[in-house]
């Protein structure tokens, strides 16, 4: 009865008391959630183009971080950096395309999985011999200091990087909706043969969206890195894109940036308002609870696409 | 429609555009098309004719560069294209349809007919994935010239509807569209009225009189309907077991004794 107590009625009589700690939570939760968004993206990205789950997106985040820092700590310049950074991502597309996504055309999702797997390792591993495994600081000028918004807290950092995720999902949207690339892209997650026909090179819209998924997780790997240091376990957060990606459905970007916000948000309101119910450190399992929740009730997602087929 | 036989008026058939010689195709022990030879030439209707398996689709399917065939030559424009890839047909002007339809379901009918122009860009891919001046400007030329297309086949109305939610005689229509947005030299329909109604069929008859006729499209076209066949072609292949029966005017494949047979059967006594 206590306990029926403290999940369905204590929590709401709280939120009813102090609203402005809601409400900081919320914002708190959508600036986590922006960047959950942003990992989420790559996955989707690969996904809708090449039918491939990419187990690899997290072992990407890393990558990149490691490569932008490796290179800050060699002593080149932050613009610099940036820029030879996004050249190792896009060489990278090239290479995966060159030695693995050529000879896995038209292979069963599962054995494309498998070899991300694999690219996964191998990235990881080639991440830490050039760089090594030490947890690095990334210092890139964004100021870490709380500000007072009328009566709620928040965080400039939590802010900018809520910021740059929300710019980048944008222009990611424009790009895949309005240009003539974006269109490619799409036509060919929907049917390989058909944009064949209609003269699609696979080859290059696969270097296409593999660059972007580094581009997207270069952006992602700084912004975490900033955060919280650039080590292993930033390969992690690839885990918490997963029910994102259950929610929001695994081939819709909107679904990718809706799901980050409703896990981020959940979250930082669960551990909250529900935490003291289950002892605290619901934050942890949250997201997961919700996806299964997810899987069992509305499997496609909340924008996955629903299958229109006649029969 | 055009009566009888005549071919549709105003049509000058031209040099062959492509020559199919020798061709042979296998899948394991399965002969597709054994030693198949036929000329296409510029501006005509070519009909593709035969029993279920004959290897119609496998025919098409190597012109296209789907299958690329163990033996033989295909040349088009002069140049070898049986070891050619898909998207470098598309690139030389050959465009197609599917028998089952093959669009992309999830986009509007106008993104579909957008991606059938996407050869036409002259800027480069990087400024494709751009949304800004240049890119902007002639994405909107597409857009007109698409219009165009949406224009002659009469589907206004369904401009932003998905194509996964029209009806089948809708979506064969607009995977017409995306093949005539590259405008093609040669176009290539596999069963374009299969599963059609009677009023839908003769639209789509009309269309590709009027493709054939306004932009001097060269068609080869597979189709079961046989009074459509004889009615809007200048020639026909017969295909059967792979294999090429007899190749003429409407009229002499008719009449001829192997065709009938194939056709109708013979009395194996």
């Amino acid at each position: 009865m206590d306990f029926l107590q403290a999940v369905f009625v204590t929590p709401f009589v709280e939120i009813w008391e102090s609203p402005f700690f809601f409400i900081e939570l919320v914002l708190v939760g959508l600036s986590t959630g922006v960047l959950y968004s942003l990992v989420a993206l790559g996955f989707v990205l690969i996904f809708k183009a090449s039918g491939m789950f990419n187990f690899a997106q997290g072992a990407m985040v890393l990558f990149a971080a490691l490569t932008l820092v490796g290179l800050m700590e060699h002593g080149v310049p932050l613009w610099a950096a940036l820029i030879l950074s996004m050249a190792v991502m896009v060489v990278l597309a090239f290479v995966v395309e060159r030695l693995m996504l050529r000879y896995l055309v038209n292979q069963e999702g599962l054995i494309l999985f498998m070899a991300t797997i694999g690219l996964n390792f191998i990235l990881e591993g080639t991440g830490q011999l050039f760089w090594g495994s030490d947890v690095k600081r990334l210092e890139i000028g964004i100021p870490d200091k709380p500000f007072d918004l009328g009566p709620i807290l928040l965080n400039t950092f939590d802010v900018t990087a809520a910021f740059i995720g929300a710019a980048l999902v944008v222009s990611l949207a424009i790009f895949f909706q309005k240009t003539p690339m974006g269109r490619a892209l799409r036509a060919v997650a929907d049917d390989h043969q058909a944009a064949l026909s209609v003269g699609i090179p696979l080859k290059t819209i696969w270097i296409a969206v593999w660059t972007i998924a580094g581009i997207v997780a270069l952006v992602a790997g700084i912004v975490w890195g900033a955060k919280s240091g650039v080590q292993f376990s930033l390969s992690l957060i690839a885990l918490k894109a997963l029910p994102v990606l259950i929610l929001g459905g695994f081939t819709s970007v909107p679904g990718a940036i809706v799901g980050g916000l409703i896990i981020g948000v959940g979250e930082k309101v669960a551990e909250g308002f529900w935490g003291p119910a289950f002892g605290g450190a619901i934050e942890n399992w949250f997201a997961y609870m919700l996806a299964l929740a997810f899987l069992v009730f509305r499997p496609q997602g909340l924008f996955g696409e629903k299958i229109i087929e006649r029969v | 429609m055009p009566d009888g036989t005549q071919p549709p008026t105003g049509r000058v058939v031209g040099d062959v555009i492509m020559k199919v010689e020798n061709v042979s195709l296998s899948f394991g022990g399965v002969r597709a098309l054994d030693n198949v030879s036929f000329d296409v030439r510029e501006h005509e209707i070519l009909a593709i004719i035969g029993p279920n398996g004959a290897g119609k689709s496998s025919m098409l399917n190597c012109i296209n560069g789907f299958y690329h065939p163990q033996e033989g030559a295909i040349t088009y424009k002069g140049k070898r294209r049986d070891t050619a890839k898909t998207f470098e047909a598309a690139e030389e002007g050959i465009a197609r349809t599917f028998q089952n339809i093959a669009l992309f379901k999830g986009m509007s009918t106008l993104d579909n007919i957008m991606t059938g122009r996407g050869l036409k860009m002259k800027k480069n891919l990087l400024w494709q994935a751009l949304y800004y001046g240049p890119a902007l400007k002639e994405e909107l030329e597409h857009r007109a010239k698409a219009e165009e297309v949406i224009d002659f086949l009469e589907i206004e109305a369904i401009r932003k509807t998905p194509v996964g939610r029209l009806p089948y005689g809708l979506q064969k229509r607009v995977e017409l569209g995306r093949a005539l947005a590259a405008e093609p030299d040669l176009l290539l329909l596999d069963e374009p009225m299969a599963g059609m109604n009677h009023e839908e069929k003769e639209d789509m008859v009309r269309y590709i009189l009027d493709v054939n006729d306004e932009f001097g499209t060269t068609i080869v076209l597979i189709e079961h309907d046989m009074s459509v066949v004889m009615d809007i072609s200048d020639r026909v292949v017969v295909l059967d077991y792979g294999k090429k029966l007899a190749d003429g005017t409407p009229d002499e494949v008719k009449r001829n004794q192997d065709v009938i047979d194939a056709y109708l059967g013979v009395s194996h006594d």
